[in-house]
């Protein structure tokens, strides 16, 4: 996969662009979606529904393959929330 | 007898929770930045808001020095009470089962409620037993208590939902209107509302002080 372009020129030698996607589970309420739900639809935007809002946890790693340990120890808290590793080019 | 009070960067209730533990017992601040316990027989992990509750509540406070103690002494039987963002701190390490949400109403509650006691046969809630009704106050963004469905009867069948809001009390939109759990061993637990704001008349209540005269009442083997 690519390195994020604009990021590229900035990483040392030895690192790795990753991007981290943590949302909250499927089947937990997730109220501040719900609240942007209602926003959407206050502004003339018909048909939205299901919004989630979750974080996008960009970082430089010498190790990739320490990334799902850094979020099942800390980026993550597995029992509400499900992580996804979306890049981690070297 | 001796409570130990741990300190964050961030906490902002950890006085308030010495004068309690000082009004039954004696009472000493722990520096999260310390490996020492001070041979305390009873550690509380106070409200506030621990390293800014970055990432999550408690998901940092959960690494500070002083827990690495703190969850050798809940693992040697130790008792530990996590109050607000120390019962948050305490579903992040693991002491406690579950999680604790954004409201639903996704605003700062901050109110007197009533809290149902539905396990006063543990160490922090043994003196409390003639009153099952309880009125401590809440203040929370972060309260709303939650474990997949499967856990929360297990934690139901073994006792370990000891605080419930009262009907049309939930402040926050806890599963099962959860408003404080213990672990399996009964020795760490965790509340969203502060029973070391109750603990004078003054104030509106003094239903919290018996948490603590609990934990001392227990630990000093007073109790028949």
């Amino acid at each position: 996969m690519a390195r994020t372009p604009h990021r590229v020129w900035a990483l040392a030698w030895d690192q790795v662009h990753a991007r981290v996607l943590v949302r909250p589970k499927a089947g937990i309420l997730d109220p501040q979606g719900a609240a942007a739900e209602r926003a959407l639809a206050a502004l003339g935007f018909a048909g939205v529904r299901e919004v989630r809002i979750g974080r996008l946890i960009e970082l430089e790693v010498t190790d990739p393959a320490t990334l799902p340990q850094m979020c099942e120890c800390l980026l993550a808290n597995p029992l509400i929330e499900e992580y996804e590793i979306l890049d981690s080019a070297s | 007898m001796k409570f130990g009070v741990v300190v964050f960067p961030g906490s902002c209730d950890d006085v308030d929770a010495q004068l309690a533990c000082a009004r039954v017992a004696e009472a000493v601040p722990l520096w999260h930045a310390d490996h020492d316990l001070q041979g305390v027989d009873a550690v509380v992990i106070p409200g506030g808001f621990s390293y800014g509750d970055y990432l999550r509540a408690g998901a940092i406070a959960r690494f500070a020095p002083i827990m690495s103690e703190v969850i050798d002494f809940a693992a040697a039987g130790g008792h530990v009470l996590g109050i607000c963002n120390g019962f948050q701190v305490c579903c992040e390490a693991g002491l406690l089962p579950g999680a604790l949400l954004t409201n639903t109403s996704l605003r700062f509650v901050c109110r007197q409620v009533s809290l149902e006691l539905v396990n006063p046969d543990t160490a922090f809630t043994r003196s409390l037993e003639p009153r099952r009704r309880l009125s401590i106050p809440v203040k929370h963004t972060t309260g709303r208590y939650y474990a997949p469905d499967a856990e929360l009867d297990r934690l139901e069948a073994a006792g370990q939902v000891v605080l419930r809001y009262s009907p049309g009390h939930n402040p926050n939109g806890s599963l099962r209107d959860i408003a404080g759990v213990c672990n399996e061993r009964g020795n760490v637990f965790g509340l969203m509302p502060h029973p070391e704001h109750a603990v004078d008349p003054l104030t509106g209540s003094s239903d919290g002080l018996g948490l603590f005269a609990s934990l001392r009442d227990s630990l000093s083997g007073s109790l028949v």
